[in-house]
């Protein structure tokens, strides 16, 4: 059906000329005289709005003011999405002096284009995002193609939005609903976005025209605000509702680590009802965000995101996955390659594991907010498969057993003369290594891991492991495969614990060691967690498995020539009794009513903090100096997306950078003095400066 | 024009699973996909390398309107797929594969999907006509006072719902419930209770042996619902059925005197099935490896009341053309819609004056050994969906053909209407 379609012209005209003087924009009259403006940033899939785009604009606005059209559409010509937000490249350049003017006159565009004196309509297909969006609503209208969803993702980077944005959105739809979205990032898609007053229509592509006209007319009724709108103006009802919002805030995003959702609701506390004051305000709250470590820190974040997406080009030739093991871990992995469009067959002996596996499948599809249809069609592409004939037809084979060498040996000499030709396969293994288990794999070249993390459908990251034979086609096509399932890939070689878990072991055994000193675990973790970690230690362990902390643990002690401490009585006696952690509903915790959430606001005592985090700088720069990874980014970037590590403070290598290389060994000694020879300084500390 | 040589080379169905109370787990096309799934996966061609897509469905929900075709795009035979669904009540699966093998017979096809699929469980309730009219009427109120009148025309009884399976085991020329069918053909034969009991345990008994030695495995892959649970094998068979347990069942459609009991009956069942048919070239050209050759087939037609007797009907005529006798054919799938209407089928073949009046024979054509017959269960053990049955029956044949190492059998099929169904399979 599509590809027939594929033959048939586009009806709509996406390329009309670029009026003169200008690069970013297109431009046309139809016949009934509304003028159709099309951005199209040049070689780019992707709209930005940068400065160019809004000199621009405001270029074509200067032109249309002297040559009225009946009414002026404005929309993407990218088959992806209207526009994704600011070009964030600028925002460097915005942080000196300069910047508050740069600001000042993007609002002066945007305010002439609401002051146009004939209709102006934005017509959004796909991702109205940040300045994206704040264009979208300086206009009269909003027609929404289905698919499309706008939202304000700047608080991701440390920021709120500044286009405009603070004081027009609270202005056109329900002010606590406008808050919400601009606090949390999340994005309003179609249906949502029509309710919430956002889009005037949703339509699909085939009647935009149709709608537009309507629009032109004046007969495209908008959605009233409500009686919330109207008692939020007074500043009584606001307090209430900032109080409440400060206090929902300060538990995902605590002010000390994340200035810029608390900007915002101090910005809409004081001129909720004044809309001129709140976008002089925004202006100004903006600039001084843009000089926060956390902005810079988390911008920095946006950017190792891009960097490891960078490395998913290309075609991973990936049409059906098998996996072996239906634990946890394959379970979700195979859950979520589904999810995301491979047939997947699924193998284990037990049939149980295998039905619970398609429960798990169907959980994640509701979590995820797909349709029915998407749900269904997801499921019928993840396939039990009892036998395993699946590992003769798939193009990636992924072995996820328990962490017996003998027992992957034998699967994967059971695999030889039955794969593909080019089949590749790959290992979830996490403790073991990889040159000893290629030996029995049915060719070295095309073996290589795939380590996930837990649970894969939340945690972003795959490190992709080569060991000293696997074929460098092959790593391609398996960082093209995180891709395709929308995972991002870290290239890192074949070591102890590879990069993340290697990083990573440090913070959990001094958390068990603090535990065995006679701290409380509830402080433990709260310092964990104060210093910006998305868990503490003794949370994070019962979240990985303790089984799989104990393997990982003895596979780095065994392995690395590194005095590390001892693994702790307390974590062995946990695994011994079936403790494992949440995925036997007790560890260190007990998780029968979800996850612990430890109260942070107490005194934590003096070192901890660097008792559990500065072990995890050393063992980053011990695996910058063993080369892991190719770069100092590309870790900090791993260690970010695989274990949540304080996003705020720009990854364990930045944050060491940022304190001082020489501060950092000082302690580091004097806790070796203390405490034993595990903190002793790697030796990579000296290059690292 | 010469006849193309027709191949089954492989075919798969789900555990078939009993209906219990309310809706089972699956819809028929989720069912045509779970069995489909493990069967398209072993299969060394591609899946968008069929021709057509045929599947059997008597009860189709609302939300799946041609089952085939959605069967088809979910189990990624390809959007250019053409497909579509058969109904010939209980012979739809078999209907089904009857078509795909004329097909390749004649030449226009290669190779076909062919199954039958059905959820008895999903049989839809159907509001009374009475209540279908003050719905409509409802909605066509004008005003709050027309609302007000019409609401008074509400009846209790319009809430009570028809059963849609109870109607469409009711024969509609006749108004005779299948199980009156039975009831009829074993008072004509002289079926007694015990005789029919004897053959229900005997069902029981063999698939039970079949599940514990292996037989079905290959043929039954295991379904996998969305609430986790695992369905690996038929689940109404009853392993220790015996004769006193069955003796205490009450007639089932014609109190107090009838002979047809649930014990002796069909089980009410959700399930489907496929089967791969090619040709020579097709054969060849993937490299299959098939299991039996289609050789004949027949549908027959008769008095409804006596719908029972379709098996010997449709049968009967394949003999013929082929001068085979009763020694010639090695073993019998016949579909197990009642204990009673096997029987009387095996009485009408020994029946001289029936052989001789109805079927146009010399001779009877004899007693058929028990172990030739059903020697794995069926629809008494592991249940009757209808449109799936048909399908069963042959793909079972085919394999018990080959375990066994015989050489021809025949599957055969009453169909509640007044009709039979027969197709004829030699090991390939």
């Amino acid at each position: 059906m599509t590809d027939v379609l594929s033959h048939l012209p586009d009806p709509a005209d996406r390329n009309p000329p670029h009026p003169e003087g200008v690069t970013t924009w297109r431009m046309a009259r139809d016949n009934e005289n509304i003028a159709w403006l099309l951005l199209d940033c040049p070689d780019t899939g992707t709209n930005t709005i940068s400065q160019t785009v809004l000199r621009d604009l405001d270029t074509i606005l200067g032109m249309l003011e002297h040559d009225h059209p009946r009414a002026l559409v404005m929309r993407s010509a990218k088959p992806g999405g209207f526009a994704a937000g600011a070009d964030i490249n600028q925002f460097a350049d915005m942080r000196g002096e300069g910047a508050g003017s740069m600001l000042r006159q993007g609002h002066d565009v945007l305010d002439r284009l609401a002051a146009l004196p004939f209709p102006s309509i934005a017509v959004v297909h796909g991702a109205a995002l940040g300045a994206g969006f704040e264009i979208a609503l300086a206009c009269d209208h909003r027609i929404a193609v289905q698919g499309a969803k706008f939202g304000f993702p700047e608080v991701q980077l440390g920021l709120h939005p500044g286009l405009g944005g603070t004081f027009r959105l609270p202005a056109l739809i329900d002010p606590v609903e406008a808050m919400t979205m601009m606090l949390t990032g999340k994005s309003a898609h179609d249906r949502k976005a029509l309710k919430l007053g956002i889009a005037d229509a949703l339509v699909p592509e085939r009647h935009v025209a149709a709608a537009v006209r309507q629009a032109a007319a004046g007969k495209l009724d908008t959605v009233g605000q409500g009686f919330r709108a109207t008692a939020m103006r007074t500043h009584a009802a606001r307090t209430l509702a900032v109080r409440k919002m400060r206090s929902e805030t300060e538990k995902s995003a605590p002010r000390d680590h994340y200035p810029a959702p608390h900007a915002l609701i101090d910005l809409w506390e004081e001129n909720g009802s004044d809309a001129k004051a709140m976008q002089k305000a925004e202006i100004v709250s903006f600039v001084n965000l843009l000089k926060t470590d956390a902005a810079k820190n988390l911008i920095r974040v946006f950017f190792l995101r891009q960097k490891l997406k960078a490395r998913t080009r290309g075609e991973d030739g990936i049409a059906h996955v098998h996996v072996i093991g239906a634990g946890a871990m394959g379970a979700e992995i195979a859950a979520w390659a589904a999810l995301r469009g491979k047939r997947v067959t699924l193998a284990d002996l037990n049939p149980e594991p295998l039905g619970c596996a398609v429960k798990r499948a169907g959980d994640i599809c509701r979590k995820k907010h797909l349709t029915d249809i998407e749900t269904r069609d997801a499921l019928d592409r993840l396939m039990p498969d009892p036998t395993g004939i699946g590992a003769a037809r798939a193009d990636l084979v992924i072995e996820a057993v328990p962490e017996k060498p003998d027992l992957k040996a034998k699967i994967y000499q059971s695999l030889a003369g039955q794969m593909k030709e080019d089949a590749i396969l790959a290992t979830n293994t996490s403790s073991l290594r990889l040159t000893d288990l290629a030996k029995s794999a049915p060719d070295p070249a095309r073996f290589a891991g795939l380590h996930f993390f837990n649970p894969v459908s939340q945690m972003p990251l795959v490190e992709v492991v080569a060991h000293q034979h696997t074929n460098r086609k092959v790593l391609d096509r398996l960082r093209a495969f995180c891709g395709a399932i929308d995972r991002l890939p870290a290239p890192v070689r074949d070591y102890p614990g590879f990069l993340v878990n290697r990083v990573l072991t440090p913070y959990l055994m001094e958390g068990m060691l603090l535990l065995d000193e006679g701290h409380d675990k509830r402080m433990i973790d709260a310092a964990g967690l104060r210093f910006g970690m998305p868990m503490g230690p003794l949370t994070l362990a019962d979240q990985v498995g303790l089984d799989i902390c104990l393997d990982v643990g003895e596979s780095l002690k065994s392995s690395l020539d590194k005095p590390l401490a001892d693994i702790p009585r307390i974590l062995r006696d946990k695994v011994e009794s079936g403790d494992t952690g949440k995925k036997s509903g007790r560890g260190f915790y007990d998780w029968s009513d979800g996850t612990p959430r430890p109260d942070t606001d107490r005194d934590i005592p003096a070192g901890m903090t660097d008792r559990l985090i500065l072990p995890m700088c050393d063992a980053a720069v011990e695996c910058l100096r063993e080369k892991v990874v190719e770069d100092a980014d590309t870790l900090d970037g791993a260690v970010i997306f695989g274990t949540g590590f304080a996003p705020f403070r720009g990854g364990p290598l930045h944050y060491a950078r940022k304190r001082g290389a020489d501060q950092v060994t000082r302690i580091l000694r004097e806790m070796a003095e203390k405490h034993g020879d595990r903190f002793a300084p790697d030796k990579g500390w000296s290059r690292f400066a | 024009m010469t006849d193309r040589p027709v191949y089954l080379v492989d075919g798969a169905r789900t555990p078939f699973l009993k209906v219990r109370s309310g809706p089972g787990p699956f819809t028929p096309v989720d069912l045509a996909v779970q069995a489909g799934r493990p069967l398209l996966l072993r299969q060394p061609f591609d899946r968008t390398a069929f021709d057509l897509c045929i599947l059997g469905c008597v009860n189709v929900i609302a939300d799946e309107m041609n089952p085939a075709r959605v069967a088809a795009l979910r189990l990624g035979l390809g959007e250019a797929m053409v497909a579509f669904t058969m109904q010939i009540n209980c012979g739809s699966g078999m209907q089904s594969i009857d078509t795909a093998y004329r097909y390749i017979r004649d030449g226009s096809h290669n190779l076909i999907l062919a199954g039958g699929t059905e959820a008895l469980s999903h049989a839809p309730l159907v509001l009374r006509q009475e209540a279908v009219e003050w719905y409509a009427g409802m909605a066509r109120a004008k005003g709050p006072l027309d609302t007000a009148r019409r609401m008074a025309g509400l009846r209790p009884e319009f809430f009570k719902p028809v059963i849609g399976l109870e109607r469409g085991l009711t024969d509609p020329i006749t108004d005779l419930n299948m199980g009156q069918t039975a009831e009829v053909l074993a008072y004509r034969f002289g079926i007694d209770r015990t005789a029919a009991d004897t053959y229900a345990m005997q069902s029981h008994h063999r698939l039970a042996r079949a599940q514990r030695e292996g037989w079905l495995s290959g043929e039954v892959m295991p379904a996998f619902d969305r609430d986790g649970t695992a369905h690996v094998k038929d689940d109404g068979v009853r392993p220790d059925s015996d004769m006193d347990s069955l003796a205490k069942l009450n007639p089932a459609f014609e109190k107090p005197y009838g002979k047809v009991t649930p014990g002796n009956s069909s089980q009410i069942t959700d399930g489907a099935s496929w089967v791969i048919l090619a040709s020579e070239q097709a054969v060849e050209a993937h490299g299959l490896t098939p299991l039996a050759r289609i050789v004949d087939s027949q549908w027959a037609a008769l008095d409804p009341s006596i719908m029972g007797l379709g098996p010997v009907l449709a049968s009967q005529p394949i003999l013929q053309r082929h001068d085979f006798g009763r020694d010639d054919i090695d073993l019998w799938e016949v579909n197990e819609a009642f204990a009673a209407q096997v029987l009387a089928c095996l009485a009408a073949w020994e029946d001289e004056t029936f052989c001789r009046e109805v079927l146009g024979m010399d001779a009877p054509l004899g007693r058929i050994d028990r172990d030739r017959l059903n020697v794995d269960g069926g629809a008494i053990s592991l249940g009757h969906p209808v449109g799936t049955s048909g399908n069963r029956i042959v793909l079972h044949l085919a394999n018990a053909l080959k375990r066994m190492n015989k050489t021809r059998g025949i599957a055969t099929e009453c169909i509640g209407g007044g009709q039979g169904g027969a197709m004829m399979l030699e090991v390939a």
